[in-house]
Formats: structure tokens, sequence, C-alpha cells
């Protein structure tokens, strides 16, 4: 399993567009990514887990992708939230 | 397709809004869904849930179907919308519903109730979309039901639109390109509908209840002067009718500059507007100044009143559309269906008839000093020509209130709108505290018949044609003479242009209308002198209802180009 935390750059947070982006992506990846803000964990393949986190601008979050290529995934998921797509 | 309605050439009645006739196909908007209930499920659950995952799927492919014919950002709105639809977390918790017993269709309007609560309770954007969920979730009720999907029609083809009536949500997702005109069998001509139908200049009949019985391809002839609505027409007919459009058209065309009677008796004709916008499109359109600014519209929102200065910037970017022209600044009307946090009390039992307009000014003194203040710098720093009116004004007294007020604070013409009825019955001492007198005829209408203006249950009353409005438009016609206070309408009324003809006999010395609405009624003002106009006005105030005012004016003879 590889795992990251970072903290999300995009200047309205995770919200609508830069969420169902992110969500495409996960789900093209075609593994399994848990993203995690605080004590709460969601499937990353589900936009509404993703938006119900409220995830803001700057807020930590914590990616964990599982299966063959994890580490390559990880590293495409957390260049997305380190960048910002509102910008 | 088979017909609801039996006989070819059968004639639906209702209220038509502008002139125009059109011959198009049917298309119906789908019956809306209503929210499922809980009864427990017949089937297994495993097929349950099979029936709901299956109606997802189904929707977010019809989802991104029309968000590739959209584009653009409509594009990017409905594939989010039909990731939500296909959501793993949404299908885990329908799954545990039909577990549970539930139907595939309250498993479905249950979850996605859950996340909407959710994005409401986080507020901001989300919140605001949180609607978007529900949309999704009767998407897919309608699919398992076997029901077109609700929404506007799809269509390819030009067609004329048949609904109970629109909501402000429906008519921003219509396409105007393909509505050949609008048919509504609720909702009166102060319906969403027919405000959307006279901005857009699109021909409309409205409040025609046996439309009911059209269905989709049915062939109709859509006649808004006559306020019919003919199914399977004969040629003849049609031919007549487009030849009289193309008259009404050539005659539009013609018709320029400013608005006057057949004996050359200036008749201003001016702009009902709300925003800076809507003050751009009406200076294109040839409007001779505005006659009713609504501002409330640029508080709508706000927690607390704009600064002086935030106001005054407002206030000189429309008034610079109009140099030289006058501009009627309504100060603002708070209350009712326009709630302001910083004026309205709420929880009042009946906020129409509550402390609205004028009353919640003079409660909130403050508040009418700083708009009046910001007014009068922005009208000294523009040409144009600015008037004050207070909303919702009762007595000669409070007349008198508002007219000190707006002189003391450096604004020259302060005036009254007139939509209560005890201030239309008073209307001599009323125009002796008044700079000039301005019939709000929807809400008139609405207080002389006790009928609440936006419940379509009573739109029928909503009717500004009724000798008990004429009777009171009357009355203030004549004051108005008799103490030299200019007499203008800004209610829907006016942007009819046979009725316009009335008001102008009645006595009205100038109409304020949406400014689309401006070239029909230039064109039909032209063909009638104020005797006629008088005569006319005559008729109608003296029929027992506003179908036999409305008749008894088209029938009078010489009124007809």
């Amino acid at each position: 399993m590889a795992e990251r935390t970072l903290a999300v750059a995009s200047a309205h947070g995770l919200h609508a567009r830069p969420a169902a982006l992110f969500v495409k992506a996960v789900t093209d990846s075609g593994l399994v990514v848990e993203l995690q803000k605080g004590e709460r964990k969601i499937n990353a393949a589900s936009i509404l887990g993703v938006v119900s986190l409220g995830i803001e601008h700057g807020d930590d979050v914590t990616l964990r992708v599982e299966g063959e290529g994890a580490d390559a995934v990880l590293e495409s998921l957390a260049g997305f939230l380190e960048k910002d797509h509102d910008a | 397709m088979n017909s609801g309605l039996e006989t070819r050439g059968s004639v639906i009645r209702g209220v038509g809004i502008g002139r125009a006739t059109t011959v198009g196909p049917v298309l119906r908007m789908p019956e809306p869904v209503a929210d499922p209930v809980d009864v427990p499920s017949e089937r297994e659950a495993a097929e349950e849930f099979a029936r709901a995952t299956a109606s997802l799927t189904a929707t977010a492919a019809q989802l991104r179907e029309r968000g590739e014919k959209a584009g653009g950002t409509a594009a990017e709105v409905l594939d989010a919308l039909a990731m939500m639809a296909e959501d793993p977390a949404l299908a885990a918790d329908v799954q545990h519903r039909t577990q549970d017993g539930a139907t595939a269709e309250f498993a479905i309007h249950a979850a996605m109730a859950t996340f909407r609560d959710m994005l409401v309770g986080m507020g901001g954007y989300l919140g605001e979309r949180a609607g978007d969920l529900d949309d999704v979730a009767r998407r897919a009720i309608a699919h398992l039901q076997g029901r077109p999907a609700p929404g506007i029609p799809q269509s390819a083809t030009p067609f004329v639109l048949v609904a109970r009536d629109l909501a402000p949500a429906d008519t921003a997702t219509l396409d105007l390109d393909l509505v050949l005109a609008l048919v509504t069998t609720d909702g009166g001509p102060t319906s969403h509908t027919a405000i959307l139908a006279r901005e857009k200049g699109i021909t409309a009949v409205v409040g025609a209840a046996e439309a009911e019985g059209l269905r989709d391809g049915d062939l109709v002839l859509v006649d808004a002067e006559n306020g019919t609505v003919e199914l399977d027409p004969p040629q003849e007919r049609i031919d007549l009718a487009l030849q009289r459009t193309a008259t009404l058209e050539a005659i539009r065309a013609q018709s320029s500059g400013p608005g006057r009677l057949a004996d050359g008796r200036a008749v201003p004709l001016l702009a009902n507007i709300g925003s800076v916008d809507s003050a751009r499109e009406a200076a294109a359109r040839g409007a001779e100044g505005v006659g009713l600014f609504r501002t409330e519209v640029l508080f709508l929102g706000a927690e607390t009143a704009p600064s002086v200065a935030d106001q005054a910037a407002t206030y000189r970017e429309v008034f610079a559309q109009f140099p030289g022209q006058k501009v009627v600044v309504r100060v603002l009307d708070a209350g009712a269906d326009k709630p302001l946090a910083f004026l309205t009390d709420s929880g009042e039992e009946n906020p129409a008839l509550g402390r609205r307009g004028l009353r919640a000014l003079a409660a909130h003194e403050n508040v009418l000093r700083d708009q009046l203040t910001a007014l009068a710098q922005a009208a000294n720093d523009s040409d144009a020509l600015v008037q004050v009116m207070a909303p919702m004004v009762s007595t000669a007294a409070e007349a008198q209130y508002f007219r000190d007020l707006a002189h003391e604070l450096g604004i020259a013409v302060a005036g009254v709108m007139v939509e209560v009825p005890s201030c239309a019955i008073m209307a001599d001492h009323v125009a002796r505290n008044a700079d000039f007198m301005s019939i709000g005829t929807n809400d008139l209408t609405q207080y002389v018949f006790a009928a609440d203006r936006l419940l379509g249950t009573v739109a029928a009353f909503q009717n500004p044609w009724h000798p008990a409005v004429l009777r009171l438009i009357e009355i203030v016609g004549t004051a108005g003479a008799k103490h030299d206070a200019p007499v203008g309408i800004c209610g829907e009324a006016a942007a009819d242009p046979l009725l316009a003809v009335v008001l102008v006999g009645l006595g009205a010395t100038s109409l304020s209308m949406s400014s689309s609405a401006i070239a029909d009624v230039r064109a039909e003002l032209a063909l009638h002198t104020l005797d006629d106009a008088r005569r006319l006005a005559a008729l109608a105030v003296s029929a027992e209802s506003a179908e036999a005012a409305r008749r008894a004016v088209l029938d009078a003879p010489t009124t007809r180009p």
C-alpha cells in the first residue's frame, strides 16, 4: 500500500469541478483509493464521499492506494491535489 | 399519436401574452415526479437492488448524452451529475435500504436525500448545488416507472411547449430557438411563464386548462391575440394567421421613435428594469426612459443594506444609459415574495398584508434615508432626470411623508405607487401630496380581488382587464388630471397593446413595461386617437367581466388594423 499526506492546493478546496476531476482520475486508475481528512476515511471513487469531506484550501488529507502500480497512481493523484485547479 | 381532444379544429381558451400567432407540433413538459412513499417491497431484495442499479446507470447515460449535446460548461455539470448517479457510496446506501425491504424507488429517494441533507448542512456552493441531487433522484425514479425524465423535453426541431406552469429553473434551461410558443394549463398573466414570454417576446397562452388534453405531436395554432389554442387547424386558418403575423411584424418594424397616439399626443413608452444589464437592453430597444427601476433586486440576499457609496455607484451605471431621459426609481420594495433580512419582519402570518414596502422603510428610516441620499448623489452626477417613488402607499399621509423626506434629501420629484385599493380610492387626496402617481397593476389586481398573485389556484382573478381594476385606474386618472399629477402605469398591463390603449383612455400619461413589449405597444397606440381611446375605455369599464371588457374592445369598430 502506498500512502502520502499532503495539503490541498485548489483555491476553493475540493468542491464540485475539481472533485469531479479527481474522482474521474481515481476511477480511471482502476485501483482502490482511500481519502482521509481528520478521522473520516472515504472511498475516493465516490464523488459524494469526496465532497462530503468538505475539503478546503490548505487542508491536510491522506491518500492511500492499494494494488498493482500503487506508487505511480499515488504519485499522479497527489500531483493532482497539489495543483490549484481553480486557478 | 392519440389526442385527448376529439374534434379537429376544437378551440381551447386561455389568456394570451403578446399578439403573435404561431403554428407547430406539441411537446408536453412531463408531469413532475412525486416523491415515492415508503411501502414494503413485494420483490426480492436482490431484484429491487438490480432495478435500482439499472435505473441509476440509465440515468447516468442520459445525463452524459445530454451533456455531450450541450458541450462546454453544461457538459461538465451534467457529467458530474452522472457521476453522482453512479456513485459507489450511493449504491451501498441503496443496497442497504433494499435489503431492509424498501422499493428501488424509495431506496434511491431516501439515499439521495441523505446526501442532499449533508450537502445542505455544509452550506456555501455545495449547499446551493444540493437540488441537483434531487434532480438525479427524480430522473432515476421516472425511469423506474417508465415515465419520461422530468424537465424541458429534448427535441432537435422547434415545438410548442405545453406545461402546467414553468418554474424559474425550467426557464433557465429553455432553448428559446426551439420554442415556437408556450401554452400553460395553470398560471395567469403574471405567472413566471407569462413574464418570461413577455420578456423574450415568445407567443404564449397561459391558464388554458383544457390544454391538459393535448398530446405530443398534436399540431396546434397558438393565437396570443385572441388567447386561443386550436387543435389541427385547417390550412386556410394557418395561412390567415401567418399573414396577420407578417402584417404585425411589418407594422412593428416601421414603428420607431417616441410613443404617440394617432392624433400626435405623446405617450412616453418607458421600460421596467431591475439591473444594469436590463437598463442597457431597454436603452437599445428604444425605451424613452425608465418608468420602474426595481432597486430591491440589487439588495436581494444581502444581510445588511449596501453602503451609500456602493449604492450610488450602481445607480450611476443605470442613469448613464439614459442621458436627458426620465428614470423613475422605486425605493426598496421589501416584503411578501421579496424579503430582505434588514427590513422584513420574519414570522408575519400574512406578509402580503404585512409591514412591506414603504411601511417597512418608515420603520427603518435610516435605510430609506441612505437610499435617497445615494440616489440624490448619483442623480447629481448624471444627465438623467431622476425621480423617486414609494411602493405600497396606502394613505395621503404616507405620500406626504415620502415626498417631504425625498425633497429634504435633495430629490425634487417624488411620487407614489398606487397598488393598494385605498390609495386609488383616495387618489384626489393622494395626488395633492405626490408629484406623480404610478399604478402597479399586478399588486393592485391582487389586492382588489384578495387573490394571491403567485397562487395558481386563484390565478384566474389576476386579470387587469377586469372592470374592477379599470374603475380604480379611472379614479386615479381623473384625480391626476384634476391635480396636474402625471399618472403612469408600470405593471404587466401596460405591455398588452390593446389594454395599453384603454389605460391611456382612462387617463394614463405614460406607460412602462418590459422593453421587449415597447414596439408592439407603440404600433398599437399609433392607430388610435385620444377620443378613440376614451371611447374604448368607456366600453371596457362598463363591461361585466374581464373577458367581456376585452371582447368589447376587440369587437369595437375602427380599432383593428
